[in-house]
């Protein structure tokens, strides 16, 4: 069952990353990319992730993607089915960079098997299950959030603040 | 199932990349860079279920990170349009030489 629906999102996934390189219109683009992050929210579930899961539908094939889908309609971008791939010497670039980066990525992903790259990754798997079990799935993750890593927590607050004043500097108009 | 998902997570990853230098249009370009992404994060929490949880916590360090990216290159990309008309990466020639 879980191979069955593994499969289902990755093709899913796979094929709305496509739609997001060669579909002309920018709002289909991010339709499709909606599509992946969706799938991919669905493999996090597999992988008993389901916090981040929920995070990743709500904040960003929620939150972040119709902020996209804002810009584009502010600036009116909806309209323009003119083809913007490049071609020629370009592309050729393009696979040389992408086939060189698969190739880098396959050695790296190369012989982990089914426990990872430890030999007590079965019995960590089981620990998280047992603790997940016991404080929730948003307990695991808030408890060494709030703890061993909450200056970092801190800060992630404070980059925020200072990404929403930039935007609102960035994007007002001067006159 | 784990390698199934880096290889997934690869395969996005190398997707992304493509999307990345054959487009021209900016705000598919930014797009494609969230895919860069989330193909690490997917990588993240499928090794994070074998080796602890903070592979989990990295991603949602990574999401506040891609919010907060998102909100600054948006806000960039209008201010850009407004002085160009247009979001044509090739247009931006200014720091070309």
């Amino acid at each position: 069952m879980t191979e069955v629906l593994f499969v289902l999102f990755a093709v899913v996934a796979l094929g709305g990353a496509f739609g997001v390189v060669i579909s002309k219109s920018p709002v289909a683009s991010l339709l499709f990319m909606v599509a992946t992050l969706a799938s991919v929210a669905g493999i996090y579930v597999l992988f008993e992730a389901h916090f981040l899961a929920a995070i990743q539908v709500l904040v960003y094939a929620g939150a972040i993607m119709v902020l996209f889908l804002f810009v584009i309609m502010l600036l009116n971008l909806g309209h323009d089915y003119r083809a913007d791939l490049r071609f020629g010497l370009w592309s050729l670039l393009a696979f040389v960079v992408a086939g060189l980066t698969a190739g880098v990525l396959a050695q790296g992903f190369m012989d982990v098997g089914d426990t990872g790259y430890r030999e007590d990754g079965a019995a960590i798997a089981a620990a998280l299950d047992e603790a997940a079990r016991e404080e929730g799935v948003a307990g695991v993750i808030a408890e060494p959030l709030f703890t061993d890593y909450v200056v970092a927590f801190e800060l992630m607050g404070l980059l925020l603040l200072v990404a929403i004043v930039a935007a609102v500097v960035l994007a007002k108009p001067r006159n | 199932m784990l390698t199934h998902a880096l290889i997934l997570s690869a395969a996005l990853f190398v997707i992304g990349t493509l999307g990345v230098i054959v487009r021209r249009n900016a705000i598919v370009i930014f797009l494609c860079i969230e895919l860069q992404l989330n193909a690490v994060n997917l990588a993240f929490v499928a090794l994070s279920r074998y080796t602890g949880i903070e592979g989990q916590l990295y991603v949602f360090f990574v999401m506040t990170v891609a919010a907060a990216e998102a909100a600054v290159g948006l806000a960039i990309i209008i201010s850009i349009f407004r002085h160009y008309e247009t979001v044509n990466v090739d247009k931006f020639n200014l720091l070309k030489w």
